[in-house]
């Protein structure tokens, strides 16, 4: 026996309705936390003014007046600007950051794949690296390589002279400066022909490998065409390329390109540190690809190289990329550790003498953090993209 | 539940709205019975703890004299090292109750960080050391050279003017604190290591062989060191200025720490009126009468601070030159207590 009720459910009070009551709550708390944020931000500003503290971003096109070490773009202490000292810094940031990105993967990548290697001795000398390097802060590590720098090459009247013109002391590495000539677009576009017809021989190659099961050395005919076809249109052009050659003076040895000592040792401490996080993350990854993956394989007749390069990485890699990842994001932050051996990051440079001469704290702070902000999001969107690619594709 | 998120929602508002800090430094520092003074900490002479954390320094003298003055005790100081970068967010944000870092007055630095110069304890100037198998007898020989410096000072840009005027190469390689550019230099990283004069003295010694340096003679910019305190408190402002004042008049009266007590009997107007026998110039200050007697008792005067800390009574050595008083050849001079 069952009761009717006439109408459906009956009416539920609107203040109890759950869809309702989810959406004031989530109303009240942003409004509490905009409340925060606006009542943080007028706070300073009142409390900046009350100090007598200038705010504000005046000093943005005011000259700078300091010098710095290493500039990207062109950098004059009696012209440029503030906001050119930023733009200095941003790149000097991205450099040591980009270049350590790919020497932390690359070495990584064989540290974590020579930890599982079957031969003792590598395997250990490879677990030795990551549990002696991981543990040690970075900041010593910087400071170790600085100094080891430092102390281990001579001084600069006592360089030592590299065959070619280049020379090495404790001030840097100098090396002859390319200067193009006319006509060296010719090589540069006979690259990028080189470029194209091997993407074309590529597909080919692949499609014909598809269908017969032929395989064509595609290697060794790209590299042929990657350095021939310039190489041939540098010789027809009649060597349009000149040196900039560095020049031994009373102090220093100047012109040509310059490495300094604290790039070095910043680029060289950050890649090693980071290689052996990145180690784990790819030894993780191998793990987690099942074993019957290798035994299929192994039982197909393939060989050991070819089953990790087409079995066990491709698997691997979707659980790789994310925690590869943070790893990509903690060496762009650590590259702020820059300050420490006088490498003049975006840091030292903006959050450094620019915060001091101006005394734009709040300004220049968040500036700064504004960039890091961004730099890490646009990294972490890159991979994402890429992870996208590689995530297993469920059917 | 819902009372605990209302409470704690109250409490954060409160949180907010008590951030209108009182200018009253004077007796916020009288209340908490300690004054907290901004030192260099790695400088010796001016600001450098020994192995048992005992402070010395002309610069830390000054702040045991403001202690001196307000609590007849040279030892209610808490000294707070700041780097060159860090100390003027410090004392903005009243971290400490004065900055004593041997800290360059200049326009800037006096208008738009909110903060003001009480006065001039060392009249300093920015100069070169270099090693002296590199045969440079001036700084003007350094065209070229890379030059070790410290981040977030005068001494960069004053750097960066002089190879500018005088249309030399610089190559600048900067470090966040001294002592880390000090190490490079010692490194062989750099040609030439810049600072005020008398820090060169005092990195000198620190290098691992002192007499392979020598410091050129040219000085290249006007660096005059002094005490800072915030803006907007005229009273505090008034009590730092005046201690220091008090040290100078002590030394060109003949005040000295061993002769204060005999001063006391002393029929000389000037003296009467410093030791505090006649006038109440301490109580116009809110301090007590006998404010500069116990700065002097207990710290002593300019000259004794000056060659106890930098010059004849110290390893840096450093002759008095600009910092002798006015009437001695000197520029230190202060305005009279009456």
């Amino acid at each position: 026996m069952s009761i009717e009720i006439p109408g459906g459910p009956p009416p539920v009070a609107f203040y109890n309705n759950p869809k309702v009551r989810s959406i004031v709550y989530q109303a009240v708390l942003f409004a509490i936390v905009a409340f925060l944020v606006y009542g943080a931000a007028s706070n300073a500003i009142d409390n900046l003014q009350r100090a007598h503290i200038t705010s504000g971003f005046g000093f943005w096109n005011t000259t700078a007046g300091f010098d710095i070490s290493q500039t990207l773009i062109h950098y004059d202490a009696q012209v440029s600007t503030y906001g050119r000292a930023f733009w200095v810094g941003l790149l000097n940031t991205l450099l040591v950051a980009g270049l350590g990105i790919v020497f932390a993967t690359v070495l990584g990548f064989v540290i974590g794949i020579a930890r599982l290697s079957q031969n003792w001795l590598l395997a250990k000398a490879a677990g030795g690296y990551v549990e002696t390097i991981r543990n040690i802060p970075l900041l010593l590590q910087l400071l170790f390589w600085y100094n080891a720098v430092l102390k281990s090459l001579p001084l600069a009247r006592d360089s030592i002279v590299i065959a070619g013109g280049a020379y090495l002391n404790n001030r840097g590495l100098f090396l002859p400066k390319p200067i193009f000539e006319t006509g060296f677009a010719a090589v540069l576009i006979a690259l990028a022909g080189a470029l194209a017809i091997i993407v074309f021989f590529g597909l080919w190659a692949r499609r014909r490998q598809q269908r017969t099961g032929e395989q064509a050395p595609i290697v060794w005919i790209g590299l042929a065409l990657l350095i021939g076809l310039p190489l041939a249109a540098f010789a027809l052009n009649g060597s349009p390329l000149a040196f900039d050659f560095p020049q031994a003076g009373r102090f220093n040895v100047s012109g040509g390109i310059e490495v300094l000592p604290e790039f070095a040792a910043l680029l060289f401490g950050l890649s090693v540190y980071t290689a052996a996080f990145i180690a784990e993350v790819v030894r993780a990854g191998i793990l987690a690809v099942s074993r019957g993956q290798v035994e299929a394989a192994y039982s197909l007749g393939m060989r050991p190289g070819p089953t990790l390069r087409l079995i066990v990485v491709p698997q691997a890699m979707r659980v790789i990329i994310p925690p590869l990842t943070s790893q990509y994001l903690n060496l762009t932050k650590n590259s702020t550790l820059a300050v420490a051996i006088g490498y003049p990051d975006l840091v030292q440079i903006f959050t450094g003498t620019v915060l001091n001469q101006t005394g734009q704290a709040v300004s220049v702070v968040a500036v700064t953090m504004a960039v890091y902000l961004t730099i890490s999001l646009a990294t972490s969107l890159a991979m994402n993209i890429y992870n996208r690619r590689v995530a297993l594709v469920e059917r | 539940m819902k009372k605990i998120a209302g409470v704690f929602v109250l409490a954060l508002l409160a949180a907010f709205a008590a951030q209108s800090a009182s200018a009253q430094t004077l007796k916020a520092v009288k209340d908490r019975g300690m004054l907290i003074c901004g030192a260099n900490g790695t400088l010796a002479g001016f600001g450098l703890p020994d192995a048992q954390g005992h402070w010395t320094g002309l610069d830390v003298d000054v702040c045991r004299a403001i202690a001196a003055a307000i609590f007849d005790d040279p030892n209610k100081v808490k000294f707070v090292p700041l780097t060159a970068k860090d100390r003027f967010t410090a004392l903005q944000s009243s971290e400490v109750d004065v900055l004593v870092r041997n800290t360059t007055w200049t326009s800037s630095r006096d208008t738009s960080l909110g903060l003001n110069f009480t006065g001039v304890d060392y009249y300093d100037g920015q100069g070169f050391m270099v090693r002296k198998s590199l045969k440079v007898n001036s700084a003007l020989e350094l065209n070229g050279a890379s030059v070790c410096v410290q981040q977030g000072t005068t001494t960069e840009l004053n750097l960066a003017d002089f190879f500018r005027a005088h249309k030399m190469q610089l190559k600048s390689v900067t470090f966040a604190t001294a002592n880390e550019a000090i190490k490079a230099y010692d490194a062989g990283r750099c040609d030439a290591y810049t600072t005020d004069a008398s820090g060169l003295y005092a990195e000198r010694l620190r290098l691992a062989n002192p007499d392979d340096h020598i410091i050129l003679p040219e000085i290249i910019s006007k660096e005059p060191l002094g005490p800072v305190v915030r803006q907007g408190d005229d009273q505090w402002f008034d009590v730092v200025k005046w201690v220091l004042f008090a040290m100078i008049n002590a030394e060109e009266l003949g005040i000295m720490q061993k002769n204060v007590d005999d001063m006391l009997k002393s029929p000389n107007p000037a003296i009467k009126r410093f030791v505090g026998t006649e006038g109440n110039y301490g109580e116009q200050l809110g301090l007590t009468k006998d404010w500069a007697v116990r700065i002097i008792k207990l710290v002593g005067n300019y000259g004794e601070v000056f060659e106890r800390n930098v010059g004849k009574g110290s390893p840096l050595k450093i002759d008095r030159g600009l910092n002798k008083l006015w009437n001695q050849g000197g520029i230190q001079y202060a305005p009279p207590i009456r």
